[in-house]
């Protein structure tokens, strides 16, 4: 009986409108925060922090921007991983082209010039959907790929192609320890997020959602569908774009073409099935799940004493990512949000499930 | 009620149009005129080309002869959503809900047209943005309200039982405050008392907010209560076009009728 909405009545469209409209909620969501920010730091370890807390902050973001894309707008795209590398490149040619140009607005800027490159290569959706849309971004991921390896402009002729990221610093604050640097990250994320639900509780979100669920009803009731499609097309690459950008100067540390292959674009799309289509939350949950997998498998095997082959590891991992796969879409194509949430919802009833 | 109501100037006029799809006719030199604030009946047996006239109308379909012109502007060739900024809502034959979404967000969305503020604003949700939709949340709630669908505001469409999908659709496309409403067999599929609801709603919309409408229907009952017009499609043809009592004793109409029970 802790989790109940008894007794909240809502007595404003505000309140019942909110981001989070049950008073738990938005405890638990408090209290995740201050840990997130206060506790995290002190108790985990750099290493911990540094080999998982940021990759799976930084996909988280890349997760929220595809699960726009598909989870909302139902339009599926495999240049996941083209955009972050536009959005890294470009962040990487802005800051060695403009040194001083501070590093939001240049992340900024860089999610901005993966918002045209997606508006682009969304084009087609207008005509296509679904398994050919899927083939014209992968079209596009190659292209990208190519472009950036192509051309030496995009990594100042370096000859080896790979290149250290410029160091980071907001407003002349250097940001190098993994405190730092993970407090950086944390805080894109947060202002990514909220502003991912506002956007998805408003017509905006409404507007991607009819056209993904009915799309002639959707025209009819007024809502443009090439420019809701180009819209969810240009916001999703934005977030791309930062996630790229943050990926190179937050995490990895080097600016490389290979860290956004097509194994990447799948990560991201098996984080958005198994976290939830169509849920913000969900694309943490999925980015928690596939970045802590590869962990929990490794820690299952330690007592077998490194008999198990590494490659038979890896293997094993994307078996149960397969089969996870189809278990989500066949049964809860919700995710683990919907788990999530029918959790709550016993919860709520608990301990009188009737 | 029928012959008795007075009405304004016409509001939507079709002259002439002709639509085929490869050898299929569907329309063929249909022309009408619809009245404000009238309730407007297409009738016809199934395959008539009732559909394909609303689809028409509001944009979906594009006929190759003939013009269409709505509040005076005539149209080359019109979009849905276009047709929609002009002021045409319309529900579906087959239920067309935005499946994922809930009774609250499907009738939301038929506000879209009216909201203002961009996707940085409502990124934002701040001050004229929140202000904006929760403004527009308490218009839906007056849909709601009127449509008497309270209890499942919160429900996903794709619960519900039939019947209330089609309420659910009625209050999408009434959120959108339209002038003219084109209703395609709202009544299909209802037991008794479902139709009674929503024939009260069609007269209340009708006549509280002044809104033309054009309906599609099968229940002869039905159309001759509620219509001040009636128009008879038959083969793509208009084969009788007027008041309802006229219509009922043309003997067109009967042979199209027996001859399609048949
Ligand atoms: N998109 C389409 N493509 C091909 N043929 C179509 C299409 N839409 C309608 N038709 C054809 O046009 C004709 C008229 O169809 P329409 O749906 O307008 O009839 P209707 O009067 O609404 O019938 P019902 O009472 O069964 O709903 C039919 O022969 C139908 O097969
Ligand atoms: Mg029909």
């Amino acid at each position: 009986m802790i989790y109940r909405e008894s007794g909240q009545f809502k007595t404003s469209y505000a309140a019942d409108q909110a981001m989070f409209p049950i008073r738990q909620d938005r405890i638990f969501i408090a209290l995740l925060l201050v840990a997130a920010v206060a506790v995290v730091p002190v108790v985990v370890s750099e290493y911990a922090i540094r080999s998982i807390l940021m990759p799976f902050l930084i996909l988280s973001i890349a997760a929220i921007g595809l699960n726009l894309l598909l989870g909302y707008c139902g339009l599926i795209s495999l240049g996941t991983a083209a955009f972050m590398a536009v959005g890294a490149f470009s962040a990487y040619k802005l800051a060695t082209g403009i040194p001083d140009l501070p590093i939001v607005l240049n992340f900024i800027l860089a999610g901005l010039v993966t918002a045209v490159v997606g508006m682009a290569f969304g084009l087609p959706s207008l005509r296509i959907k679904g398994f050919y849309l899927a083939v014209t971004t992968l079209a596009a991921h190659f292209f990208v790929e190519w472009t950036i390896t192509k051309f030496g402009w995009f990594t100042n002729y370096s000859p080896s192609g790979v290149i250290s990221a410029p160091p980071l610093d907001v407003f002349g604050i250097a940001i190098d320890s993994t405190t730092e640097k993970y407090w950086f990250v944390l805080a894109w994320v947060l202002v990514l997020a909220v502003l991912a639900k506002n956007l998805v509780r408003s017509s905006v979100g409404r507007a991607w959602m009819a056209v993904r669920d009915m799309d002639v009803a959707a025209a009819v009731i007024g809502v443009p569908i090439l420019k809701t499609k180009l819209l969810a097309f240009a916001v999703s690459s934005f977030y791309c774009g930062i996630a790229g950008a943050l990926y190179v100067f937050a995490y990895i540390g080097t600016v490389e073409p290979q860290a956004f292959d097509l194994n990447r674009a799948f990560q991201v799309l098996f984080m958005v099935i198994i976290g939830g289509l169509g849920s913000i939350l969900g694309s943490f949950f999925g980015a928690a799940f596939i970045v802590t997998l590869p962990i929990f498998i490794t820690l299952a095997a330690a007592p077998f004493g490194g008999q198990i082959p590494a490659e038979v590891l890896s293997n094993l991992e994307l078996i149960i990512f397969g089969i996870l796969i189809v278990f989500f879409l066949i049964v809860e194509p919700l995710g683990l949000a919907r788990l999530w949430q029918i959790g709550k919802e016993k919860l709520r009833l608990w301990p009188f499930p009737h | 009620m029928a012959g008795r109501r007075q009405f304004g100037e016409v509001i939507l006029s079709v002259e002439n149009i002709g639509l085929s799809f490869g050898a299929v006719q569907a329309l063929s030199g249909v022309s009408l005129e619809v009245r404000k604030g009238q309730i407007f009946s297409i009738i016809g047996p199934n395959g008539a080309g009732k559909t394909s006239l609303l689809n028409c109308i509001n944009g979906v379909y594009h006929p190759q002869q003939g013009q269409i012109s709505f509040k005076g502007q005539m149209r080359a060739r019109m979009e849905p959503h276009q047709a929609a900024a002009q002021g045409i809502a319309r529900t579906f034959q087959n239920v067309a809900l935005f499946r994922g979404m809930s009774t609250l967000d499907n009738i939301m969305t038929g506000r879209n047209l009216k909201m203002r503020r961009g996707f940085l604003w409502k990124a934002l949700w701040w001050g004229p943005a929140e202000r904006e939709e929760l403004a527009h949340r308490a218009q839906v709630e007056r849909v709601i309200d009127f449509l008497e669908i309270e209890a499942i505001r919160k429900t996903p469409v794709g619960r519900l039982p039939y019947g209330l999908q089609k309420r659910v659709e009625l209050g999408r496309a009434l959120a959108a405050e339209p002038e003219m409403l084109l209703l395609d067999e709202p009544m299909a599929g209802m037991n008794l008392e479902e139709k009674q609801d929503m024939c009260r709603f069609i007269l209340d919309v009708n006549d509280e907010f002044g809104t033309t409408i054009c309906l599609i229907e099968h229940d002869m009952g039905v159309v001759m209560d509620l219509s001040d017009h009636v128009v008879v499609l038959d083969y793509g043809r208009k084969i009788a076009d007027g008041p309802p009592e006229q219509v009922r004793r043309d003997p067109r109409v009967i042979d199209a009728y027996l001859g399609a029970a048949h």
